[in-house]
């Protein structure tokens, strides 16, 4: 019989419908992953890549060699910024259905990913983060507030107004910009790296995109770069099972885990329970401190789940089971944490709750302050002709002129409302000035296309 | 004739030609099982298989190159890029390879490729949702770039650049998806089954490529335009009070000169409309295209209207986008010069 070639289709072990499946994420126990010294080289630890680094057992104590021996104030530091993260994260998505902003990306069990890894580097090491990293914002002590304030696009908006929400960037915080494009910023963090490199510098540059992302050419530029010059930098696959509706098959995952894509190209790559606050931590300091001693790069892939969906515009709910969350076997990363500390006799569910009612006082304070400062839809707004600056650094005369026209346009309008309403009793228009719902509502593009298709089965 | 909306105009296109053609594949970010993400390609892969209608990794300079790979191997792929903002990992493989692939080997290889992109501003997006890159590729030779204003035409345009042998971009104004938008984003959403191009055929139809359309007629100015901002242009034609010609473009690449010309010939003004940044936008070449076809008609100096040339902001879409009231006073303006 002659054989045909086949095209093979990557196909999610579960769809709606279906009882969650996760038999094909490759589990170690806890603590049975062997810690190399920093100096190995990549070759001689290429199991790292296939194995899964935990530290906490099902019991969530604390075993083996990667156990980072964190002193307890230490882990309950961390727990505060997953669970801040979390509030805050179920908050603003919370607005964005009220219409309050426009759209919103939570980070929903995959805190320990950016919290553990934060709390592992220096605060002068430089982080790239992608759309779901919002947990370096809290570890960093960037204030709620002005995290809100982006989203709001208000008048104390670090972007003025020019970004999607969650699109921060923090550079006194050693934080940088948000792009809403994919995979840009890993070879960014090589190049920024190499500098740091250049100029006899220790410190390094940590960076983060979605296993999905990794398919874009730019994961492949970074690695590249990274391995020839051995650039001091952290290189993050965060493996949350889902980019959108695709499964982490559709990025290559099907055959071979994303972390062994780094010995390919000479460097290390740890897999690692993206769930366990101490693994994280753990496989984090390890790789700092390789890069900071010349090593060069590492890279992580954080297994983890994404718990929540890709954005406020997206449905899971159509192409993935309602209960894997609930399923996923690696389980909740802020539980896992409590857990262990309740263990260690350093924590309570009753000082968990207590804690849990002061952050989430915090947020709501948070909130009502970023609110004074304008929302969408009602004042105080920024100018909006701040947005020709910034485009160059000195405005060429073309924008100047672009400017002026602008803010002539806008006093023509402002003079003709005002003679309108000094007009009195002009009722003609009411029919066309209907009350609408607020302009961000049912105008996103997601969640239109998904009221239509639920409309539709509905 | 059954009432649809772009995308199911879209959708409808799609389907006929996977039917009628088993060299056409889809292929593109979460088009297959999920629908897309804009739902252009729902029951797609339900109806045509796995082979046919393509979920392919998030890597567009891989879901333009492996298109054209398989427009090589005799396939006809329409691939999606999930918003045009996304397309320049793709601009390589769109640019020095799918645009001149025919000429750099006379004609010995080629690549049928379409590529489908939504496009353009007012959905609250930000700078990387909202963007209308088209002149950067209508200045690329080789390659056909389309923008329908409605369902109608998007269906039969869609349809002609499947059939067509060259590859095209095929770019989608993701605000008209629904329904004609006039500008005013305070105004309730109108949706196209009140609007006369909202009547599409069911079964297969061709609006040819490079024909524009006058979609208004008119003796005083001509305004020229395509996608969302035809749309505009009636609005503002209405305010300004003025007896405006308006002609569709609808093809960028190759452009009905004939059409165009004729008009503003006819009318002796002429106002540019587009979304897209000023400086170096489409509005140019078809400035330059009417000034050398019809200097001697002209009444008055041609005037453009589009967006700023800043990157789209999120939080001054409004401000940013060039409404009916910049559209009615560059009428205004063009009608007084003499």
């Amino acid at each position: 019989m002659t054989q045909r070639s086949r095209l093979h289709v990557p196909h999610p072990p579960a769809r709606p419908g279906d009882r969650p499946d996760f038999g094909y994420v490759r589990i170690s126990p806890a603590g049975a992953v062997a810690r190399p010294d920093i100096t190995a080289a990549a070759a001689d630890i290429e199991e790292l890549a296939t194995q899964l680094v935990r530290v906490l057992d099902d019991q969530q104590r604390a075993v083996g060699p990667w156990n980072p021996h964190l002193e307890a104030s230490e882990l309950q530091v961390g727990l505060r910024h997953m669970l801040l993260t979390r509030l805050f994260d179920d908050r603003m998505q919370r607005m964005q259905r009220q219409g309050r902003i426009s759209f919103y990306i939570k980070s929903t069990g995959e805190e320990a990913v950016s919290v553990a890894q934060c709390m592992a580097v220096l605060p002068g090491d430089m982080l790239f983060p992608s759309y779901r990293n919002q947990g370096l914002y809290v570890v960093r002590g960037r204030s709620l507030t002005d995290l809100m304030c982006q989203c709001l696009s208000n008048t104390r908006d670090m972007c003025k107004g020019r970004q999607l929400p969650v699109m921060y960037q923090w550079a006194a915080g050693n934080i940088f910009s948000i792009s809403g494009n994919l995979a840009t910023q890993f070879p960014q963090a090589v190049g920024w790296a190499m500098a740091a490199a250049i100029k006899g510098e220790d410190r390094i540059a940590s960076t983060w995109i979605g296993e999905g992302s990794s398919a874009e050419a730019d994961f492949h530029h970074a690695l590249t770069f990274a391995a020839v010059y051995r650039a001091p930098v952290i290189l993050n696959v965060v493996n949350n099972q889902w980019a959108i509706s695709t499964f982490q098959g559709f990025a290559g995952g099907e055959r071979w885990t994303f972390a062994a894509r780094g010995p390919g190209y000479g460097i290390p790559g740890i897999r690692v329970d993206g769930n366990d606050f101490l693994a994280v931590h753990a496989v984090s300091q390890w790789a700092a401190e390789r890069a900071r001693r010349s090593g060069g790069p590492t890279l992580i892939e954080h297994v983890t789940y994404r718990a929540a969906a890709h954005s406020t515009s997206d449905d899971p709910s159509r192409y993935r089971p309602k209960e894997d969350w609930a399923s996923w076997p690696l389980g909740d990363p802020i539980d896992r944490l409590k857990r262990h500390l309740i263990g260690l006799g350093e924590w309570s569910q009753e000082r968990h709750a207590a804690l849990e009612k002061e952050l989430e006082a915090h947020v709501t304070d948070c909130w009502k302050e970023a609110v004074k400062y304008g929302t969408l839809t009602e004042g105080p707004t920024l100018d909006p002709l701040g947005m020709f600056e910034d485009v160059f650094k000195q405005m060429p005369p073309h924008l100047l002129r672009q400017r002026e026209e602008l803010k002539a346009l806008r006093a023509q309008q402002a003079a003709d409302a005002a003679r309108e309403s000094t007009d009195g009793a002009r009722v003609e228009s009411v029919d066309d000035s209907t009350e609408e719902s607020p302009v961000v509502s049912g105008q996103e593009p997601g969640r239109e296309a998904q009221a239509r298709s639920v409309a539709k089965e509905g | 004739m059954a009432q649809m909306n772009m995308v199911q105009a879209l959708n409808s296109a799609m389907d006929i030609m996977l039917q009628r053609d088993q060299r056409v594949v889809i292929l593109g970010e979460d088009v297959g099982y999920f629908g897309g993400v804009f739902r252009c390609t729902e029951g797609l892969q339900r109806k045509y298989g796995e082979h046919r209608v393509l979920d392919t990794p998030i890597a567009e300079g891989g879901i333009v190159g492996a298109a054209i790979g398989m427009g090589v191997n005799g396939l006809k792929p329409v691939a999606e890029i999930q918003f045009a903002d996304y397309i320049y990992p793709a601009f390589d493989q769109v640019v020095s390879e799918l645009a001149r692939l025919r000429y750099r080997t006379a004609g010995e290889f080629s690549a049928a490729v379409t590529i489908r992109t939504p496009c353009g501003g007012g959905i609250r997006g930000g700078q990387t949702h909202s963007q209308s890159p088209e002149a950067i590729f209508t200045h690329v030779s080789g390659i056909k770039v389309v923008m329908p204003s409605n369902p109608y035409d998007a269906k039969g345009l869609l349809i002609s650049s499947i059939e067509d042998d060259d590859p095209v971009v095929f770019f989608e104004p993701k605000r008209i998806y629904n329904g004609p938008f006039d500008g005013d984003p305070h105004k309730p959403a109108v949706p196209w089954s009140s609007h006369p191009r909202g009547d599409v055929p069911e079964g297969y139809y061709t609006v040819p490529l490079g024909r524009a359309e006058v979609v208004r007629s008119g003796q005083e100015l001509s305004i020229l335009t395509y996608g969302t901002m035809v749309h505009v242009a009636q609005a503002a034609v209405r305010q300004a009070g003025v007896d405006a010609e308006i002609v569709d473009v609808r093809s960028m690449v190759p452009l009905d000169v004939d059409t165009l010309c004729e008009s503003v010939c006819k009318t002796g003004r002429c106002v540019v409309v587009h979304e897209a940044t000023r400086f170096s936008g489409f509005g140019a070449e078809l400035v330059a295209t009417v000034q050398e076809k019809c200097f001697w008609n002209l009444q008055a100096p041609i005037e453009r209207v589009t967006g700023w040339d800043t990157p789209y902001p999120h939080a001054f879409e409004w401000e940013y986008f060039p409404g009916p009231a910049r559209v009615a006073a560059a009428l205004q303006r063009v009608m007084e010069a003499s």
